[in-house]
């Protein structure tokens, strides 16, 4: 019970740490924040200024620890302010049209990645005196040097310019009723590519994370006694050596479904995809800031709260945790 | 022990091949003025070239075209013509050619000297990061892993909160309050955000060296901690110091082409990220100018794989498993 509180009271006071930040970081500029940032937008608007002070909480003549309380308050209550570059729709309604996109499109590269990338890994553990193998590994690894958003840049080039199999960017076909069949077919159409990209980008990671547990599995004394039995190597590879070494990567996998609504902001940029990222590319861009620190906290949050989740998982699994945490 | 650590990097065969690439890209940024064609925002400039062209020798005027004052006699009038010719050396959007060997862009600047240019400006962001960053999280992770106590409670707590505060999204935040004068404030947020992974890292060695027999020993025998901290410890975590050196130099050059590829950060320094940054804005896409966005991801590509090299280097040093046989 200890450990749950103390993993419990951690989740909130990094919670706690992400709002102070987003809180801060307006009142860090010189001068009115809110003056400062409508001048640094086009086309100053006293209805939009005002809606600017309430969202920061500078409307008031409050002292800042009653504003940073009243700040936090509203952020608990999921009123998120008035986003700039929609005005006036509030911050919550945008957001809300974006996740659903994002939680799809990411989620469903999460389970890829983490599927491909192991079976890899156990490959290029169990023959990794092949040349295949290592070239393989040496191949991922240069992927996962790329900026990924490249990546992207170069299939757009390659597959929706130069081949036109795929469109060049957006979500789906705007001549289709929304919800018919023809429409989903057209959602799987615009989805291939950013799908692909994201899921190329994160197969290396899973690889070389399997297939280094699985290189140390292999070299234990059981393996080499498994052998000395005359095991079939199928039976010593699935269950003696990749059995044992999933575990840490099962592990991450858990912990990688906190980064669906973050991890692949940059390849929704590239690809007008209408999800989070290419929602914080336009908020940055139309520098609506209200909208933009909504984003960071959603995405803090998804990841604050997995992790949580992953904490309390491995309490019930491992006993380890549950007893020496006492 | 410095000494020893360089030799067997240098005779892995990943890690030299590794060193050797980065070796050219820090020649390339440090003579970058002297190895680019042009200065990198040279533009449009129309230089005026006199031409002269003979036209005929001499030419008799005749007698009627004369006034008075002037002697009868035969006159040069003109040897030559001249003129002047606008030439355009930088002009918009140009393909690759013998005076651009990567095209223009929508600016008329030399795509091949930005790329030069911009070496200079990511590697240094990327090294100039590592370096800083693994400065303060080496600090952070001696002085909360061997003295212990309250500093190790205070730093390890903020460590782990912002070990899981997600670091793009919190880049792009910040990055998009601060006004961006020169590379100093993005090297600053780009440490800001990847400390904690290190500092942790680093910690758990020292926490591990901490309790080995010649540390012991060496406290038994009454050792200053200086000694203990500079001339045991640390020698033994060259190899983890430098492979983190590397890893976050890496994770830096990407966050850095990240921020400026989506605007975030000063895009009128040249760079790669900035160069992708006009790409994308002035669609080099659509225009298939393949020469204006894939130079620029290669260099970073290959940038990382030097590092990737020298890391893969370092982890069969450390962990003998790895070699391969």
């Amino acid at each position: 019970m200890k450990y749950f509180a103390r993993k419990f009271g951690m989740l909130i006071f990094t919670l706690l740490i992400s709002m102070t930040i987003n809180f801060f970081l307006p009142r860090l500029m010189p001068g009115d924040p809110a003056k400062a940032l409508m001048d640094r937008m086009e086309g100053v608007d006293a209805e939009k200024l005002d809606s600017v002070r309430a969202a920061f909480g500078l409307d008031t003549q409050d002292s800042l620890p009653v504003q940073y309380g009243k700040y936090l308050l509203n952020t608990v209550r999921g009123d998120l302010g008035i986003s700039l570059s929609r005005f006036p729709m509030p911050v919550s309604t945008v957001l809300a049209s974006a996740l659903p996109w994002t939680i799809g499109l990411m989620g469903l590269c999460t389970i890829f990645g983490f599927a491909i990338g192991t079976l890899l890994g156990i490959w290029a553990a169990w023959r990794r005196q092949r040349k295949l193998a290592s070239f393989t590994v040496g191949f991922f690894s240069f992927i996962r040097s790329f900026p990924y958003f490249w990546l992207g840049l170069c299939l757009i080039y390659a597959f929706a310019f130069k081949l036109r199999l795929f469109p060049l960017g957006g979500a789906f076909s705007i001549d289709q009723a929304r919800g018919s069949a023809g429409w989903w077919l057209s959602v799987l159409r615009y989805g291939t590519l950013p799908a692909f990209t994201i899921t190329l980008s994160s197969l290396g990671a899973w690889m070389l994370m399997m297939r280094n547990n699985m290189i140390n599995v292999l070299a234990e004394e059981y393996i080499t006694l498994a052998v000395a039995k005359g095991l079939p190597a199928k039976r010593i590879k699935r269950v003696y050596a990749a059995r044992n070494a999933i575990l840490p990567s099962v592990t991450g996998f858990a912990m990688s479904f906190g980064f669906i609504v973050g991890g692949g902001l940059i390849t929704e940029m590239v690809f007008a995809y209408p999800g989070m990222g290419y929602m914080l590319y336009q908020a940055v861009n139309a520098k609506d800031y209200p909208l933009m620190q909504a984003i960071f906290l959603i995405i803090a949050g998804s990841v604050l709260v997995a992790n949580f989740i992953a904490d309390i998982v491995i309490m019930f699994l491992d006993p380890r945790v549950r007893d020496g945490a006492k | 022990m410095i000494k020893d650590f360089l030799k067997t990097l240098v005779e892995n065969r990943k890690s030299l091949a590794g060193l050797i690439m980065l070796g050219v890209l820090i020649f390339i940024a440090l003579f970058a003025p002297l190895l680019a064609p042009y200065p990198p925002k040279a533009d449009r400039t129309e230089r005026t070239a006199l031409i002269e062209e003979t036209v005929g020798d001499q030419e008799t005027l005749s007698e009627e075209r004369l006034s008075d004052d002037v002697e009868k006699s035969t006159y040069v009038v003109a040897t030559s013509r001249k003129w002047e010719k606008t030439v355009n050396y930088f002009p918009l959007r140009a393909k690759p050619s013998s005076a651009h060997l990567l095209g223009t862009n929508h600016a008329g600047n030399d795509l091949l000297s930005q790329l030069i240019a911009g070496t200079r400006i990511s590697v240094f962001v990327g090294l100039a990061t590592g370096l800083f960053v693994t400065l303060v999280s080496l600090t952070l992770a001696l002085l909360s892993g061997y003295l212990g106590g309250v500093f190790d409670d205070i730093i390890n707590f903020f460590t782990n909160v912002f070990l899981v505060i997600p670091g793009l999204p919190l880049m792009i935040v910040i990055g998009t309050y601060i006004p961006m004068h020169g590379v100093l404030p993005i090297i600053l947020i780009l440490a800001f955000t990847s400390w904690p992974y290190p500092t942790r890292l680093l910690r758990s060695q020292v926490l591990s060296l901490k309790n080995r027999d010649f540390v012991m020993a060496s406290r038994m025998l009454g050792e200053r901690t200086s000694f203990i901290v500079f001339r045991e410890i640390l020698p033994n975590m060259i190899s983890i110091v430098m492979s983190e050196f590397f890893a976050v130099s890496l994770s830096a050059i990407l966050a850095e082409a990240t921020l400026e590829f989506i605007g975030v950060g000063n895009i009128t320094v040249v760079s790669w990220g900035t160069i992708l940054y006009w790409a994308q804005a002035n669609g080099a896409i659509l225009m298939g100018a393949w020469w204006w966005f894939l130079p620029p991801g290669l260099m970073i590509a290959l940038t990382g794989t030097a590092f990737v090299l020298v890391n893969f280097g370092i982890d069969e040093i450390s962990n003998p498993r790895l070699r391969k046989r």
